[in-house]
């Protein structure tokens, strides 16, 4: 079908606001007379909290209030950024208060100070007197699972958050057909989601008492909720605004500042309150993404398929629940309509540790499970000597396949083509010949790594987005959504879509970027690659009901049945002939100023997805190695990906380049360390912390293969996510393929390269 | 947090020296690269700042007329690096300033600064010690000239006692002149980032044989540090792969590297053996001798 907006690199709705400085971001909704929060922090992993003395820090000229366990209410509240369940078995586990009377990780919150500048607040915190019942720190999965640990939290035996997993046919009688049956071990690292702006909120109470909260925040109706939970309020007495926001990679899908933001404010009689992490504190008492380890057992035929796959995970979700319990179901779940395997049984354990929480990140659980999964499919293929690209190609799922479980049912998949796609691009066959014998020093291999993901969450949790449309006196639209902007492009693509619905010029859709829970629409928001998807139907679903609207007012207007009517590049036209019937603008005049049937056009549209559509792609990759030094260089990939219909290729293109410049620094750089006794952080700042830089990383090479999505609108499905899935993976088979050592264990930094080198015997 | 009680801007180098004698708790700022961080970090509580930024005569980078180079302290990362002088006659110095931070950083920060910070893995102070530099401190009582070897007392701790201000370096003709040098920054990223290790080398050939080696290595050792006993050996050693092998072995003996959670010692002797060798090679070529295969 041809679109004349949609599936056009148009330029990005905010593009002006953003590169001229007047996209208005949290910390610009300065007010006269604003105080400044700030937290003390328990320098010690896990130990409760004895006694603390604030007298010296509240007598501190300037210091507005000093909060405590002591002084902020006793609810015990849940972070994480899912819809709310009617049903109790369904909601996320509570284990949090605003401030703690237990620290669970060097740097838990245990106590605030309100002042009137930021110095005055870091001396005040120096005053606070705090005594500590200091406890075995438990920096490991292992050690927390130890006889006799200590629990971190009081109802959790053995510090286990969660171990439900499934089993999918037989296993055991899959391996005992299989002519091989071969097992792996693998092992993600702790990782930040580094987005540029740091977590931050403002807050304070309207001339009602209401509390304002203005957040960077991708969820800001769930935002909302928790904040009225955690304050024992009704939900209606806070008020979240979610204005322009610097990026948030899942990080801001969890509420981490809000609730003592809003306690704050409340203890210094509705004043205006800032609270802003710095780098280093953002690193440590925001979210992580959750290390796993996998023992992977998979049977295979002499021909090649795979039979079944046996899936031992442990998730190391730090201090806090978060979404911890849901990410390890997600990432045994999503990579399920990749391969056909006969039987799975996957066996996760969540485990608390006292490091920093970990929560939600782009993939959520499946970079991991993924690096894990596509490794081990590199070492069968290895040990059995196929190729691995017809390996993985001959054992696709397909379209067709029906998720046991979900019940989910594949109708586009396009990955069989975007491995024909990649190969191409990256030039395989040419190269693989170069590298079949290579010596000296530096050392080149391919690889490749596939993925499958979803779009949203069906039916694990509610897919609710509204969309509100009004049309305007000079044919304009306002286009709300309660879907939000977070730098990935979302306003833009709405906007797409609503013009194209609506045969409006770009100019003439007006999208109101700032989410306000009093104004917008209802949406869950940003997360799991979803709004595109489950959001892009509510815009189409409302655009559509004011094109109903308009044609049934020109059919009033003129007598022309409606259903002959079209619109098109600002008229009513006659459907079959385009014949301009009357300006858009001057019917929309009539809807406001008619004397008699003037009534104003709007939509106001709810789109409850029960639907989910799996998108799929493939990395291809070529490393050099330094085989001296250890280092490792990505000197071209790919990433071409699934997603049904692209509506903008250029803000498409972005978001693949940001994924593979995410899965760079997983796979090469990035980890988040901790002293393994005490549990201090090591590296929480920009400087330790490897987060690679435009400099390092390579051009990234992005390629769609459109396929047609008959349950999302105009064909799409979920990209958010996906391309930070499988470069990772790419990586490593492509310097196993270069230098015959496998990496099984993330990040492959120099000095574990090094190591694993001398082991090899190759330096 | 910037706790600043106070801030003093000098006009002129001999303001400076005045103020700095009256009050020895002022706390000189140039660039701010490292000083504000340290402040942040609460490092330095209540610091009473003496601002030499405007100082321009302290920025200046020239050659006298008898060859000595002269770098003033305040001359910045950006401008030692596009400076037409000291990529004509020390590139490895040139390549050591482009390597420091990004190019925000690289504007603002001083040289002087970066020496004076005290740090192993400053990425000038290798090439500098390769280089022989020496320090012109100057103080209300006088002047006095400090071999940079001799700077360094030990991590973060260097010579400067108080009243005195690093106004410049300075490089003798012989120290630089028929020498060819390279740097090589190891670290994890390209930029933005800190050593793992810092490897500067200078050289002179004739013939097929090298009269002269210096190595200066950063994040070596507590402080930067010169490779001596591979120096007395490459003295008239042939140019061949086993000399250069020799070299880097011998390097390690003056290192002395520790395990942190950074890079173990192990990692970081290795590194120094190898990158020796590579720095090595480069620096003869640019010195006027062979490449070797």
């Amino acid at each position: 079908m041809a679109f004349s907006v949609v599936g056009k690199s148009v330029q990005r709705v905010d593009a002006v606001a953003k590169v001229t400085g007047k996209a208005k971001y949290t910390d610009d909704f300065y007010e006269r007379d604003m105080l400044v929060g700030k937290i003390l922090r328990s320098p010690y992993a896990h130990a409760k909290v004895k006694k603390i003395d604030v007298s010296k820090a509240k007598a501190l000229p300037g210091v507005e209030a000093v909060l405590t366990y002591w002084d902020v209410p006793h609810l015990k509240f849940a972070t994480a950024g899912h819809p709310y369940a009617l049903d109790p078995s369904h909601r996320d586990k509570e284990d949090r208060f605003i401030l703690t009377d237990k620290a669970r990780f060097v740097g838990d919150a245990v106590a605030a100070v309100v002042a009137t500048d930021e110095l005055i607040a870091q001396q005040a915190l120096q005053l606070i007197e705090v005594e500590y019942e200091v406890l075995e720190a438990l920096t490991t999965p292992e050690k927390a699972l130890g006889e006799g640990a200590p629990l971190i939290h009081e109802d959790c035996e053995r510090n286990i958050l969660a171990a439900r997993g499934y089993h999918i046919g037989d296993v055991e009688a899959s391996f005992a057909e299989s002519d091989y049956v071969i097992e792996g071990e693998y092992e993600t690292s702790i990782v930040q989601h580094c987005h540029l702006e740091n977590h931050i909120s403002y807050a304070r109470q309207d001339s009602d008492g209401r509390i304002i909260i203005v957040s960077s925040t991708q969820i800001p109706h769930i935002t909302r909720r928790i904040v009225a939970q955690a304050l024992g309020l009704p939900w209606g007495r806070v008020r979240v605004l979610k204005p322009y926001i610097g990026g948030g990679f899942g990080n801001k899908q969890d509420v981490c500042v809000e609730p003592l933001n809003a306690a704050m404010t409340l203890a210094v009689g509705g004043r205006p309150v800032k609270l802003e992490l710095s780098r280093e504190e953002c690193m440590i008492d925001t979210r992580t993404r959750h290390a796993f380890k996998f023992k992977m057992k998979t049977g295979v035929s002499k021909a090649g398929k795979l039979k079944g796959i046996q899936i031992e995970a442990i998730s190391n979700t730090g201090a806090y629940a978060s979404h911890g319990h849901s990410i390890a179901m997600s990432a045994g779940t999503k990579f399920r309509p990749l391969y056909a395997f006969e039987s799975i049984k996957y066996d996760p354990v969540t485990v608390y540790t006292n490091l920093p929480a970990a929560g939600a990140m782009r993939g959520y659980g499946v970079p991991q499970i993924q690096f894990a999964l596509e490794s081990h499919i590199e070492d069968i293929v290895n040990k059995l000597g196929f190729d691995p690209i017809e390996f993985r190609r001959r054992n696709l799922a397909g379209v067709g396949y029906v998720d046991p479980l979900s019940k989910n049912k594949v109708y586009s998949n396009g990955l069989a083509e975007c491995i024909t796609k990649g190969k191409e691009l990256i030039r395989w066959e040419e190269k693989q010949a170069g590298y079949s014998r290579q010596s000296g020093d530096r050392r080149r291999g391919l690889g490749l790594a596939c993925f499958a993901y979803a779009s949203g969450t069906h039916p694990v949790g509610l897919e609710l987005s509204g969309a509100r449309i009004v049309l305007n006196q000079d044919g304009s639209v306002q286009l709300q959504i309660g879907a939000t902007e977070i730098g990935q492009g979302s306003d833009t693509v709405f906007a797409q879509m609503a013009a194209e619905v609506l045969g409006l010029p770009m100019d003439m859709v007006h999208v109101i970027s700032t989410q306000d829970t009093d104004i917008t629409p209802f949406d869950t928001g940003a997360y799991a690659s979803r709004q595109t998807y489950i959001a892009g139907m509510a815009v189409k679903k409302a655009a559509l009901e004011v094109k109903e609207k308009i044609l049934n007012f020109v059919w009033g207007m003129t007598d022309i049945p409606a259903e002959m009517l079209d619109l098109k590049e600002q008229n009513v036209v006659y459907k079959h002939s385009g014949e301009v019937v009357l300006p858009l603008a001057e019917v929309a005049m009539h809807t406001y100023y008619d004397t008699v049937f003037a009534q104003p056009i709007t939509s106001d549209t709810s789109n409850n997805a029960r639907v989910n559509a799996m998108s799929f792609g493939v990395t291809f990759a070529e490393v050099e190695i330094d085989l001296k030094t250890g280092k490792i260089e990505v000197k071209e990939i790919f990433n071409v990906h699934d997603s049904g219909k692209i509506i903008n290729p250029k803000l498409a293109e972005g978001q693949v380049h940001g994924g593979v410049s995410m899965g760079i620094g997983y796979a090469l750089s990035e980890q988040m360390l901790f002293d393994e006794e005490t549990g201090k952080p090591l590296n929480n700042n920009l400087l330790d912390y490897k987060l690679p830089t435009i400099m390092d990383t390579p051009d990234i090479g992005v390629a769609f293969v459109e396929t047609e999505e008959p349950s999302g609108a105009f064909g799409v499905k979920s990209l958010g996510e996906p391309p930070a899935i499988s470069p990772a993976p790419a990586i490593r088979n492509a310097v196993l393929a270069a230098t015959g050592v496998k990496f099984n264990r993330l990040p492959m930094n120099p000095q574990r390269v090094f190591e694993k080198f001398k082991q090899a015997g190759l330096i | 947090m910037y706790n600043i009680k106070g801030y003093l801007d000098a006009c002129t180098v001999s303001e400076a020296i005045e103020l700095l004698a009256q009050n020895p708790n002022l706390r000189i700022i140039a660039g701010g690269t490292d000083v504000l961080i340290k402040m942040q970090h609460g490092q330095f509580q209540e610091a009473e700042l003496l601002s030499i930024r405007t100082l321009e005569s302290m920025a200046d980078i020239k050659k006298l007329e008898d060859g000595t180079m002269i770098i003033g302290a305040l001359a910045t990362f950006s401008q030692i690096f596009n400076d037409p002088i000291i990529q004509a006659e020390i590139p490895a110095l040139a390549e050591a300033a482009v390597s420091m931070g990004g190019p925000q950083i690289r504007n603002i920060a001083t040289i002087g600064g970066n020496i004076c910070n005290g740090a192993t893995s400053a990425d000038s102070a290798s090439t500098l010690f390769a280089l022989n530099a020496s320090l012109r401190l100057e103080s209300k009582t006088g002047a006095r000239l400090v071999p940079i070897r001799e700077f360094y007392l030990g991590p973060g701790k260097v010579d400067l006692k108080p009243g005195e201000i690093l106004t410049e370096f300075r490089v003798a003709p012989e120290d630089y002149r028929g020498f060819g040098g390279h740097y090589i920054k190891f670290a994890a990223r390209k930029a933005m980032d800190i050593a793992t290790l810092g490897v500067s080398v200078m050289c002179k050939v004739a013939a097929k044989t090298l009269t002269e080696v210096r190595i200066g290595l950063g994040v070596a050792g507590p402080t930067p540090l010169r490779c001596v006993e591979a120096e007395e050996f490459a003295k008239g050693q042939e140019i061949s792969k086993d000399t250069l092998a020799q070299i880097g072995k011998l390097a390690v003996k003056s290192t002395n590297a520790r395990t942190s959670w950074r890079a173990s010692k192990e990692y970081r002797e290795h590194l120094v053996e190898e990158l020796v060798q590579r720095a090595l090679k480069t620096a003869i070529v640019r010195a006027g001798g062979e490449e070797l295969a």
